[in-house]
């Protein structure tokens, strides 16, 4: 169940993500790896406590230590601010907008994916092309958020059960393990 | 409650001047805008575990900040184009406590005599203000000896041949060589060149209760996670153990106040948003060289070198695709260096020559890779050729590159001042970043940087290619701002009042109880990172006023 996005708006971003990376014969794409919840939780991230914005330290458990990634640092007045301003927009209010007016990502994603259209899903590969190029603005945000949830850690919601990093040969985090002298020097 | 020192700033140099203060046994408190997750809040004695190796909360988020919706910048190249031509993240240094040193990956060369005497050693250039600096190598070597030990430096006596003397061995042996840097090295001391290991402030061995590195790749732009980065953690945790000091994390600083030519204090912003002024007998301002003058500026402080000189090191950047993995996700980032760039040869004396100028000097080059999957992500197009590009991953897994912090010569028209009409969150002018590069340190990339690709083709590049930063295009264009955090100048050193904004001891001429401790007070930029020799300047500033050591 997505936490912000509709169910439909869910599945244009899936399907769109998937388009910017496709699964191919070289590796999985970006529903292999749940992008699109990586999505969805920024957009929603102030729907939890503390809101999902920076991951914990120091360490996640995967290679040992604790498993600090699972409980999000909490915000400080600024940050907060700052986190939804940049997420909810300035919305109108005098304290968002003291340099002017900010759109955030939830409605650039309501009116990108809108205008992806309903149909997204059902185009063919060149159909669907042809409306991310329509919208350049959009798809270069995408991208980057389809990026950080296919490649960043599994605690923001994308990368799942490390399909990002495994396709790429990529260890991920390594603390507390980190590497011997002879696997940095001598690999 | 008057203290005897608020320092403004808890990065390399404001924590250095803290630790030699309470030594002394002067109170301090300890001004920061940023948040504190450098220290634990219960025990501030003791690190925090905040740090983690998370691309998306260092990288994508700003987690040590500053968060540019919050704190922007503004930039433009030259006045002539108006009030600004970009709104945002501008030359920033983490706003956090601990500054610049939780992020820095921690390379922390001394600087040669020779830096500190360009103008004696080789005359001026047209159309910069090139000056000696007012101290030399010699006044500073205790100092340099002194933080190395503090901060925690690893390295190789002997090793750079180009090196000023020592009074002493590094506090640490140099750790584990980048296997990448292993085969970089080798192809410049074929052609050569003399890399060593770079002097490093991350552990080799345990020290000052704190542990080994274990190389685990995030070091750049990142905080430590086990507290091995000689990040200012030693000296902050010293400093809170003498119970002569108070740190205030989210406190702003917005105006030195002055009553009959000395400092009285300072007024601050808290995280509750509300004002106050803390009363002191000395203010140290250790912000940093954007941050230092914006302060200076928003007290009302008119001397006209305020924010003048600014310098950040305009980077050369040669990467070639190897036909091997180059592995560097693991290690410290940066294990080689080399100075011949910065000493020069006849065929940079010819370049200079036949590019007009009297002298060149480029700067240290740092052999590197690139470690970070969703920055290689973004730098492919989307579609199809996605996976199989991060599969081969000719940019992550077979990068190899060197950067060269070009020194660039002091100018008065690269300055900051205060944005005519952007703010901060909390109401404030921001600072303002007017840089472009000269001829000098144009003519010096155009020089080395073939230089440095043939020698990344006799490590065995398929393909190299040289970039700039910033860039050589569209000055209104947004390669235009500046990669380099190395920002120096803006607060110049020197012993004539009209010429200089501190004196030789870091003490402003006209208000004596304001002393600058941070890279601001550099009077040429030299081609290596700032951050042991602004700690250095620090600890000889503090010490001079403490008046536990004599000029």
């Amino acid at each position: 169940m997505p936490v912000w996005l509709t169910d439909e708006e869910y599945r244009v971003a899936e399907a769109a993500c998937e388009r910017l990376i496709p699964a191919t014969d070289r590796g999985p794409g970006a529903r292999a790896a749940g992008v699109a919840d990586y999505v969805d939780r920024l957009l929603g991230a102030f729907t939890f406590d503390p809101p999902r914005i920076w991951a914990g330290g120091p360490t996640s458990g995967r290679t040992g230590g604790s498993a600090g990634f699972a409980t999000f640092h909490r915000l400080s007045t600024l940050d907060d601010l700052a986190w939804r301003t940049r997420i909810e927009g300035s919305d109108g209010r005098p304290e968002r907008e003291f340099n002017g007016p900010v759109v955030g990502y939830q409605e650039r994603y309501r009116r990108g994916l809108a205008s992806l259209g309903t149909d997204f899903c059902d185009l063919d590969e060149a159909g669907q092309v042809a409306r991310l190029r329509a919208d350049p603005d959009f798809v270069d945000l995408l991208y980057t958020h389809a990026c950080e949830g296919m490649y960043g850690a599994p605690e923001y919601g994308g990368n799942r059960d490390l399909v990002g990093w495994r396709a790429i040969g990529f260890d991920g985090d390594v603390q507390p393990r980190g590497w011997t002298d002879e696997e940095v020097t001598r690999p | 409650m008057t203290v005897d020192a608020v320092i403004v700033g808890s990065g390399p140099g404001g924590a250095t001047a803290a630790d030699v203060l309470t030594a002394a046994g002067w109170t301090v408190t300890i001004v920061e805008k940023g948040r504190n997750h450098l220290l634990d809040p219960e025990d501030l004695t003791q690190p925090a575990s905040d740090f983690s190796n998370d691309e998306i909360k260092f990288h994508s988020r700003h987690f040590l900040g500053p968060d540019p919706l919050i704190e922007p910048r503004t930039f433009r190249a030259s006045d002539a184009e108006g009030d600004h031509t970009f709104v945002g993240e501008v030359n920033s240094v983490p706003s956090t406590v601990g500054g610049g040193g939780t992020h820095a990956d921690g390379k922390v060369p001394r600087f040669r005599p020779d830096d500190f005497r360009l103008l004696s050693r080789f005359g001026p250039q047209e159309g910069s203000d090139v000056a000696n600096w007012p101290v030399d190598y010699d006044d500073l070597e205790p100092y340099y000896a002194e933080v190395e030990r503090s901060v925690g430096v690893a390295g190789t006596e002997g090793a750079n041949p180009f090196a000023g003397p020592r009074s002493g061995p590094f506090p640490m042996p140099s750790g584990a060589p980048m296997f990448g840097a292993t085969r970089s090295a080798a192809a410049a001391e074929k052609l050569g060149y003399h890399p060593y290991p770079a002097p490093t402030a991350a552990n080799s061995v345990p020290y000052d209760g704190r542990p080994a590195c274990n190389n685990c790749g995030f070091c750049s732009f990142f905080g430590c996670p086990i507290h091995a980065k000689g990040d200012p953690v030693a000296m902050l945790r010293r400093t809170m153990a003498t119970g002569r000091a108070e740190l205030l994390p989210e406190t702003f600083a917005s105006r030195i106040r002055t009553a009959a030519g000395r400092a009285t204090g300072v007024d601050v912003v808290g995280p509750d948003g509300k004002e106050r002024f803390l009363a002191a007998r000395h203010v140290v301002v250790a912000a940093g060289a954007i941050e230092t003058p914006r302060l200076l500026l928003l007290s009302g402080f008119d001397h006209p070198l305020i924010g003048r000189y600014l310098m950040t090191h305009f980077q050369t950047i040669v990467a070639g695709g190897m036909p091997f993995r180059t592995y560097a996700e693991r290690g410290r980032a940066v294990t080689h260096v080399h100075d011949d760039m910065i000493v020069g040869d006849d065929a940079s004396r010819r370049a200079a020559v036949e590019g007009g100028l009297p002298w060149l000097r480029g700067g240290l080059v740092e052999h590197s890779g690139a470690a970070l999957p969703i920055l290689e992500a973004t730098h492919y197009p989307w579609g199809t050729s996605h996976t199989g590009l991060m599969a081969d991953s000719p940019i992550r897994g077979r990068l190899w590159a060197f950067i060269m912090q070009g020194e660039d010569l002091p100018y008065a028209t690269n300055r900051i001042d205060l944005d005519p009409t952007v703010r901060d969150a909390r109401g404030f002018p921001v600072a303002r970043v007017t840089y472009r590069a000269g001829r000098h340190e144009h003519v010096a990339s155009d020089h080395y940087g073939p230089r440095l690709a043939a020698i990344l083709k006799e490590m065995g590049a398929e393909w190299t290619a040289v970039t700039t930063s910033p860039g050589r295009g569209n000055a209104a264009s947004p390669e235009a701002v500046p990669e380099s955090r190395h920002n120096v100048g803006t607060v110049r050193m020197g012993s004539d009042p009209s010429r200089s904004v501190v004196d030789p001891q870091g003490r402003m001429h006209e208000l004596e109880n304001v002393v600058v401790a941070d890279s601001s007070v550099f009077v040429t930029s030299a081609g290596y990172g700032p951050t042991l020799t602004l700690v250095a300047l620090a600890a000889r500033a503090a010490h001079l006023l403490a008046g536990t050591r004599s000029a």
